[in-house]
């Protein structure tokens, strides 16, 4: 159980559930992917290009691409820019991984 | 880099004026410097602004025009050692460059094409058959039959090749000034004038190297060449995991196709977006551009993961043959032409640049210029 | 093949954009705003249709403003285009945008660009570290999904930190501490504006009434700071800082940091429009005409993306531009209106110089440390940067080519401004000598199949139901 980071004044929002790196994960409907680890508690959501170094969101406005993760299979999506849906499966990107050919 | 206002009274001069500070003036002043010319190169914007900095970065002999080949041959040589000599990373790697061939008329005419090589005594091209080709391309799509390769060509950052040369060129006592467009050459008493906007500079010889704006100069003299402005559009991707090695084209089809050490991958192949040399600006043609994306895509499946970070174009020049002017002047003495250089011109720039030195310092060259004459297109 | 025309394309649906939209389409104009997010309002009215009255009432006053005007917009005849991201504009102002993971292309008669400010970048050792994000990001986890912050500390200056701390002790989460970077002497400074600052007395007043509440609420506040750092090993465990010489450290697991904001230029860049250095505001602004266009035939700038004035001053320059285009478009226009509404403007901007002074970026922000990445998608430092200068690279294009700042997915959101001004200092120019990246399309990232598949020439005019033709 992550360390509370964050305080959800509004309760009585619907909620939706989507997976984080196979966890479940209980949102709001209308969270952005990541205002919905946010809440959870998760602060790196992926490894730098560069460096490897951890980093999690930062501008929430769709200007700094900190928040790129892995969603529906889909690389390079920003997080703050994808509202949760019900089943959504959501990964952290890591800096390179081995393609297989 | 700036240069100095003219001083007053005192008119700049060298042995040698170099106009254009792309690959090409770059190359040519290092080598001259070299051969103890004393040389002024004058840049228009800044060194490398436009098709020498921002092309496909392509090291390349793979598919050239017959009467280019002997001076790729020789560039390449220099580029194997050219890290080392003007002592910077110009991100100079050594890697197959692969014609990928999807029809069997494309296979017959690349068979043919390394016959003539081989009969022209050049053996650097090769045919690569299905299983060697996915050797070197194992993420190829399934249709892609062959191969035509140069296994030691290879790649290099065009922008940090092009800096580094002037960067030589200077430590050799090149005087480069920037924000500086020549804007008329005057010839009197075996003294060439080269009006700028920075003022007057003079010696007995000038190399017009300007690349897309090079035959604004040649017209000025008489020597007018039917130059077409265009804009190679390019594509650059996010990182990809590491899938392939080779630089590569195809032959039917626009394509040039190279992943990065980093991972990202540069694609690019000439389809044109829109090119205004008046401003020195271009745009890029979606239009056009979505075919670059998916033969791309056609040729390397996995490219379909791939995002798109940027894309970008640069004007360059074409000349009708498809291959450069290079060479003296047909109508004056002390002025040589290098310039035109039709969206292939980054590999021969060391190439060019030693021949043209040679050249103007002493006035041979062993390599025949007779195909890039400048009066060639003269009726 | 003939592709959807419309009279103006509004890009952002903010207060400049749908002032803009709502005026031009009651003009008779036909109009399109697109924007990225579901719901307009843009960022400062984020999530207004939506906020529950609960939040409302943490949020403040100044927020709700925002729900009449949406409500006008949505009144009125112009379309909106939600989560659609424009990523070209042409010189002949074809629109290449996508929408639901599609390509499509569009002409637009005028364009509006309404896109908005950004964060000043604020580079200080340890700022990509997990927890750190800007004063802005709190403000959009509250509007958006009623989340707040807790154990945080809020750095920098400007407005909008008291503003979110006030929101946030009324949320009851209030910040941990309050670290503001403002230099000894500034308030004297800025003095000689207070007179022409108390023509729109009610920013001052307002913002006087902020500082006080905060220092009612006990929260901690700590002026003129400087050599601001933040510790952590993967995510963020403290920030250091020092005032009047001595050293201090505050454990904390978010740190939100702010150092006003500047606009956002990556269409005006795009289209190649002239901009200037405004050595008030420390940032780059497009050169507009009297009828607030740029340099680029048809494309206009309203809102913070003109010059940092506020939520109230957008909306006057969204409808003022509209009037210009309907009249542009050859629609007859009330020229008188348009003179009030520059008079409106002139009132409301005359609080910025008293602010612009007060809350001028801190010198070891516009000049980091060696060791501090500036640009964050690439992992380039400041002393990297200065190296590449002195190297003879003789802009941020040439820094760009050599060390990748600037080649990442934000594109210079993010770093540019920093990059020029670490530049332009190295140099000994100033900022407009100095230049700013060249911004290429796309303007955000776009998947690659996206663009396989993008077929222009096959766009065609939708059928009369709306369904396009197969």
């Amino acid at each position: 159980m992550a360390p509370s980071i964050s305080r959800r004044i509004e309760e009585d929002a619907p909620t939706v559930t989507f997976t984080f790196e196979g966890q479940t994960i209980e949102a709001k409907k209308g969270d952005s992917v990541a205002a919905a680890l946010t809440a959870a508690g998760v602060l790196d959501l992926r490894s730098s290009v560069v460096s490897g170094e951890s980093r999690g969101i930062f501008c929430m406005m769709g200007a700094c691409f900190e928040c790129l993760m892995n969603i529906d299979g889909q690389p390079n999506r920003q997080a703050c820019m994808t509202e949760v849906s019900e089943g959504l499966v959501v990964l952290r990107q890591q800096g390179s991984r081995e393609v297989d050919l | 880099m700036t240069g100095a206002a003219q001083m007053a009274g005192n008119i700049p001069s060298a042995d040698l004026i170099v106009i254009g500070g792309g690959i090409h003036g770059c190359a040519t002043a290092m080598y001259a410097a070299l051969r103890g010319l004393s040389v002024i190169l004058l840049e228009k914007e800044t060194v490398a602004r436009h098709a020498s900095g921002v092309n496909a970065g392509g090291v390349r002999r793979l598919g050239r025009h017959y009467e280019e080949v002997a001076i790729s041959q020789r560039a390449m040589e220099l580029w194997y050692g050219l890290q080392d000599f003007v002592g910077a990373d110009c991100g100079f790697n050594i890697a197959p460059q692969i014609r990928v061939i999807e029809t069997e008329d494309e296979l017959e005419n690349a068979r043919q094409r390394v016959k003539d090589l081989n009969e022209m005594g050049f053996d650097h091209e090769v045919i690569l058959e299905q299983n060697e080709l996915r050797e070197y391309l194992p993420a190829v799509s399934d249709h892609v039959l062959a191969g035509l390769a140069c296994i030691e060509d290879g790649f290099a950052q065009p922008f940090h090749t092009t800096f580094a040369i002037a960067q030589k060129a200077k430590a050799e006592g090149v005087r480069i000034y920037e924000q500086c467009r020549a804007t008329g050459l005057k010839q009197a008493d075996g003294v060439w004038s080269v009006e700028t906007s920075q003022g007057a500079f003079k010696a007995p010889k000038v190399l017009v190297a300007g690349g897309a704006w090079g035959n604004e100069l040649s017209s000025s003299v008489g020597e007018p060449v039917p130059l077409e402005d265009c804009a190679p559009m390019m594509i650059v991707t996010s990182r990809l995991p590491h899938f392939c090695d080779a630089v590569v084209s195809a032959l039917g089809r626009p394509l040039s196709f190279k992943q990065m050490p980093n991972g990202t991958v540069v694609i690019g192949g000439g389809r044109r977006g829109r090119a205004d040399r008046n401003t020195n600006l271009s745009e890029i043609l979606f239009d056009e551009l979505h075919l670059t994306a998916e033969t791309a895509a056609d040729i390397f499946p996995i490219m379909r993961e791939a995002s798109i970070v940027r894309t970008w174009s640069g004007v360059e020049s074409i000349l009708p043959d498809g291959i450069p002017v290079i060479g003296p002047s047909a109508k004056h003495e002390g002025l040589y032409y290098s310039f035109g250089y039709s969206t292939h011109g980054f590999q021969l720039g060391p190439g060019c640049g030693e021949v043209m030195a040679e050249l103007i310092a002493t006035g041979e060259t062993k390599y025949s210029l007779d195909a890039f004459a400048v009066n060639r297109f003269a009726a | 093949m003939s592709v959807k025309t419309v009279d103006l394309l509004v890009i952002g649906a903010g207060p400049a954009g749908i002032a803009a939209a709502t005026e031009a389409a009651n003009a008779g104009l036909s109009v399109t705003v697109m924007d990225e997010q579901p719901r307009p309002g843009g960022q400062i009215y984020r999530s207004v249709e939506t906020t529950s009255a609960k939040m409302d009432k943490i949020l403040g006053k100044d927020f709700l403003e925002g729900r009449p005007l949406v409500e006008s917009f949505r009144a009125s005849s112009a379309e909106l285009m939600p989560e659609t991201l424009v990523w070209n504009i042409g010189s002949d102002l074809t629109i290449d945008y996508s929408t639901a993971g599609v390509a499509h292309r569009m002409q637009a008669r005028k364009v509006v660009a309404a896109t908005g400010a950004l964060e000043r970048p604020m580079p200080i050792p340890g700022w990509t570290l997990p927890g750190v994000t800007t004063a802005g990001a709190l403000q959009i986890l509250m509007k958006t999904s009623s989340i707040v912050k807790e154990d945080c500390v809020l750095m920098g200056a400007g407005p909008l930190i008291w503003l979110v701390a006030v929101q946030m002790i009324d949320a009851g989460v209030p910040p941990k501490a309050i670290v503001e970077n403002l230099p000894k002497g500034r308030t004297f400074a800025a003095l000689p504006h207070l007179p022409k600052a108390l023509r729109a007395s009610e920013y001052l007043f307002k913002g006087l009434g902020l500082i006080r509440r905060v220092k009612q609420a006990g929260v901690p506040i700590h002026s003129n700071a400087s050599a601001l750092a933040i510790e952590g090993e993967g995510a963020v465990k403290a920030v250091t800082f020092k005032t009047g010489g001595k050293s201090h450290r505050i454990e904390a697991t978010s740190v939100a940091l702010h150092q006003g904001v500047v606009p956002n230029q990556q269409i005006t860049r795009l289209v190649r429009a002239d901009h200037r250095w405004d050595d008030s505001q420390k940032c780059f602004l497009p050169v507009l005409d009297n009828t607030c266009q740029t340099s680029a035939p048809g494309v206009y700038v309203a809102g913070d993306g003109a010059s940092i004035n506020g939520a109230k001053c957008a909306v006057l320059q969204g409808t003022e531009v509209a009037l210009h285009i309907a009249a542009a478009l050859g629609k007859s226009v009330d020229t008188g209106r348009i003179q009030r509404l520059k008079a409106a403007i002139a009132r409301e901007t005359s609080v910025r110089p008293m602010l612009e002074t007060l809350y001028a970026p801190a010198q070891e922000i516009l000049e980091p440390a060696d060791g501090t990445i500036v640009c964050r998608c690439e992992e380039v430092t400041a002393g990297a940067i200065r190296s590449t200068v002195d190297l003879g690279a003789p802009g941020p294009n040439q820094v760009k080519s050599m060390l990748r700042s600037g080649m990442g997915p934000c594109q210079g959101r993010t770093c540019g401004l920093a990059v020029a001004q670490i530049i332009a200092a190295r140099k000994g120019e100033t900022p407009d000598v100095t230049g700013y990246y060249r911004i290429r399309p796309p303007l955000k990232p776009i998947p690659l199949q996206e663009l396989a598949s993008y077929d222009p020439a096959q766009e065609e005019e939708p059928a009369e139901d709306g369904v396009a033709a197969e």
